[in-house]
């Protein structure tokens, strides 16, 4: 074998192709041969490096040093100073671009990232990079080692149940669609993600779309699927655009269409877009809008296993969940099972929100607590206030007090608690939230996106909503915590679909733990946090005032008189509470009354 | 986006376009209606009435679809379209003010397009870019971590 003391490589890639890789290669042996260097460097093909937008470029090592921007004029030039006389051509040096993640960070105390571990590492739009990080090995494992029902059997012992929300163990929905004898079979992906505030799978679609595309071809081959479709929502440009390059790479891998890595295993998928409709994210709400209809859920069973897309068996998994199956057919499922707790195995992501100092995307081991979600994680309350409330699970989900601040974030201890894990929502509140406008605020959101199929959750979150609103408006009266009791009841019990049998959650659970909030605001008609708008006054505080008029000057409804260098008064007939004179005062002049 | 009368012949083009792009199948039914509404702003009567009549789907259903999504819109909107995130975490980081604040400076509800056809105010449910809220779109702009001081200063860019 011959050595090299310097290797060089010149990226080949279309677009550096396009402006003369392939000249520059000629020139660098031509020049090498000139210097009589061509038995000590050697020049290599490469794909892209991550300079294509000033290609060419190349790559030398050992040093490591990154050029673009080249001509066949520069070579000349680069061949005496770098290869002969070992001085790098600084003009030409580029830093090789590292795909920084802003968003995600660097992992933070306590976390362990499985299904994000590639986000922000690898260059998402090139199949290259996820394979370097043995991307698509697991697949070739199952092909060629594994019979479907092993694969089913692996992801069993895993323990990794359905990270969607509900928490069904995922190899037993396999099974079920496999065994059901009507061909052929559809697999769907779930990237409708669309709880507020929860973003863990656009970050996962957006960063490393391959390993979805990997966890569903598997999945496809246990379950024995032929065609899938990956249902993302249209608010996700982004990551629509990246998993629809991602499987355009993949099909010309051959990981994707007929006979995958030369078996007898076809598998072909394709992402549908969806049009701005919560209610999707329900499986066969999900279904009948990838076949062109309106998006509305319908009674099961029949289940989506037995008939599904089209009257065929079908399985839906959420993008979480195809994310984590590579790693454990690579890891193995004792790996997998080892973190988290009995029941509730393996990392799941979170979207952390609201009043932390560290708010963004997190992966933690399950059976966490609480505590070390918010103070550890987290880094705390911003502003060092107090925790009032975690709410957990999305809109439907329920409000963790402090006394469950040392709960295991788990799917048991949840739905014991009263909540649920949801798909990864965690919003989290300080003690000057208003408890009663949050419930607003949720059934607010929930009756917009009620699809409007059944009655109960079409009209009675309705009804749930007027009346909270009447009780942050300061118009609230006796009876009605009661009347929202009694509707919360029957809405969970009567509702089609689970976002209907959820819709009364953020109202119970606020009702269960602030029940004098409540009734503060309705008896008292005070609000205790000092947020509803109806039931607090703006003042201007005489002592720190000094009459610099800045606040009478960004009143937008000229509420606010006085002279200057003088005290100022907030006309409360007048006074809209929009807050800008509390913002715009330099004197914290400004309180809420 | 576009304002005012489209004439006959942009639709027809629209609709064609979308037809070729995805085939004439129903269940491509959302796709094309999205590139519909995405080139011409919303979706006329008159596209509804050539989708209808290629797809062989019946107008009823054809408007079901069409007003049950939140992206797809079957009334014109203004020239600018601003959505404003909605969600708990920008709600909680302040949204409520921002939303106010925006409100009154195009003097419309959220839903309401002005007069003028110059802007149409939104709600739209989450973005995913919670990290950053509150956070709104000006077309395809996206911004974050607004207060209600810098709406005056984002409109007068679309002006």
């Amino acid at each position: 074998m011959k050595y090299f003391r310097t290797h060089v490589l010149v990226c080949v890639d279309p677009q550096c192709l396009k402006k003369g890789a392939h000249e520059i290669i000629d020139s660098l042996q031509d020049e090498l041969v000139a210097q009589g260097l061509i038995d000590e460097v050697q020049v290599l093909e490469t794909s892209r490096i991550g300079g294509c937008d000033n290609g060419p470029e190349m790559m030398v090592y050992p040093e490591g040093v990154h050029y673009t921007g080249l001509t066949t004029d520069d070579i000349p030039f680069i061949v005496e100073e770098h290869f002969l006389k070992g001085r790098v051509a600084q003009k030409f040096v580029t830093p090789v671009k590292v795909f920084l993640d802003e968003e995600l960070g660097a992992p933070k105390s306590k976390e362990i990232r499985v299904v994000l571990r590639n986000c922000g590492k690898i260059d998402p739009d090139n199949i290259e990079d996820y394979i370097a990080e043995d991307g698509y090995m697991a697949l070739g494992k199952v092909l060629t080692e594994s019979t479907p029902e092993g694969v089913i059997d692996t992801v069993a012992r895993s323990g990794l149940r359905g990270r969607g929300g509900a928490g069904f163990p995922a190899a037993k929905k396999w099974a079920l669609a496999r065994a059901v004898n009507d061909y052929p079979k559809y697999l769907t992906c779930n990237a409708d993600e669309g709880d507020p505030g929860a973003f863990m799978n656009r970050r996962v679609l957006e960063g490393d779309p391959h390993s979805v595309l990997e966890g569903m071809i598997i999945v496809a081959y246990a379950m024995g699927a032929s065609h899938g479709y990956i249902y993302c929502r249209a608010e996700y440009p982004l990551a629509v655009k990246t998993m629809n390059i991602a499987i355009q790479q993949a099909r010309q891998m051959g990981f994707l269409g007929h006979h995958i890595l030369g078996s007898d295993f076809s598998f072909d998928c394709e992402l549908r877009m969806g049009a701005g409709a919560f209610v999707c994210g329900e499986e066969t709400a999900l279904i009948a809008s990838i076949e062109g209809r309106r998006g509305e859920p319908r009674p099961r069973p029949p289940f989506p296993a037995v008939k599904g897309l089209w009257g065929k068996p079908t399985n839906n998994n959420n993008v979480e969940t195809f994310a984590n199956i590579p790693q454990i057919i690579l890891n193995g499922p004792e790996w997998f099972a080892s973190m988290g707790t009995e029941k509730s195995k393996g990392t799941k992501t979170f979207a952390l929100a609201g009043d932390v100092k560290h708010t963004g995307l997190i992966e933690v081991p399950l059976g966490i607590t609480l505590r070390e979600l918010v103070y550890d994680v987290g880094g705390g309350i911003k502003d060092d206030k107090g925790f009032k409330v975690a709410q957990i699970g999305g809109p439907m989900g329920g409000c963790m007090t402090t006394q469950y601040l040392d709960l295991k974030v788990d799917y048991e201890s949840l739905a014991a608690a009263g909540g649920m894990m949801g798909s990864g929502g965690l919003v989290i509140m300080d003690d000057e939230t208003c408890m009663v406008d949050i419930a607003r605020y949720f059934m607010d959101f929930i009756q917009d996106e009620s699809c409007g199929k059944c009655t109960p959750c079409r009209v009675g979150t309705r009804r749930l909503l007027d009346i909270l609103n009447r009780i942050c408006e300061g118009t609230g009266h006796d009876g009605d915590i009661e009347t929202l009791e009694y509707l919360c009841k029957e809405i969970r019990t009567t509702s089609l679909c689970g976002l209907g049998q959820g819709a009364p959650n953020p109202v119970e659970s606020t009702l269960k733990y602030f029940r004098d909030e409540y009734e503060a605001h309705i008896y008292e008609k005070r609000c205790p946090a000092k947020v509803c708008k109806a039931l607090i006054r703006f003042e201007i505080e005489a002592e720190p005032c000094t009459g610099c008029t800045v606040c009478a000057r960004n009143c937008p409804v000229n509420a606010i008189t006085g002279e200057r260098r003088k005290l100022h008064v907030i006309d409360p007939d007048i006074c809209v509470r929009c807050g800008i004179c509390m913002q715009v005062c330099n004197f914290n002049a400004i309180v809420i009354k | 986006m576009t304002v005012g009368k489209l004439d006959g012949q942009a639709v027809l083009e629209a609709v064609q376009n979308a037809i070729i792009a995805h085939g004439a199948a129903k269940e491509e039914l959302i796709p094309i209606l999205s590139d519909v509404n995405r080139s011409l702003g919303y979706i006329p009567r008159e596209a509804m009435d050539e989708i209808s009549r290629q797809l062989r789907v019946p107008k009823s259903q054809l408007f079901s679809v069409a007003s049950f999504y939140q992206m797809l819109s079957t009334r014109p909107l203004g020239k600018h379209v601003i959505h404003f995130c909605e969600s708990a975490p920008c709600h909680v980081a302040g949204g409520r003010q921002v939303l106010q604040a925006l409100q009154q400076a195009v003097n419309l509800k959220p839903g309401e397009t002005s007069q003028d056809g110059q802007w149409s105010l939104l709600t739209t449910s989450c973005l995913g870019v919670c990290g950053v809220g509150p956070v709104m779109t000006v077309d395809e702009d996206i911004y974050g971590n607004i207060t209600p001081g810098q709406i005056k200063e984002i409109l007068a860019r679309y002006q």
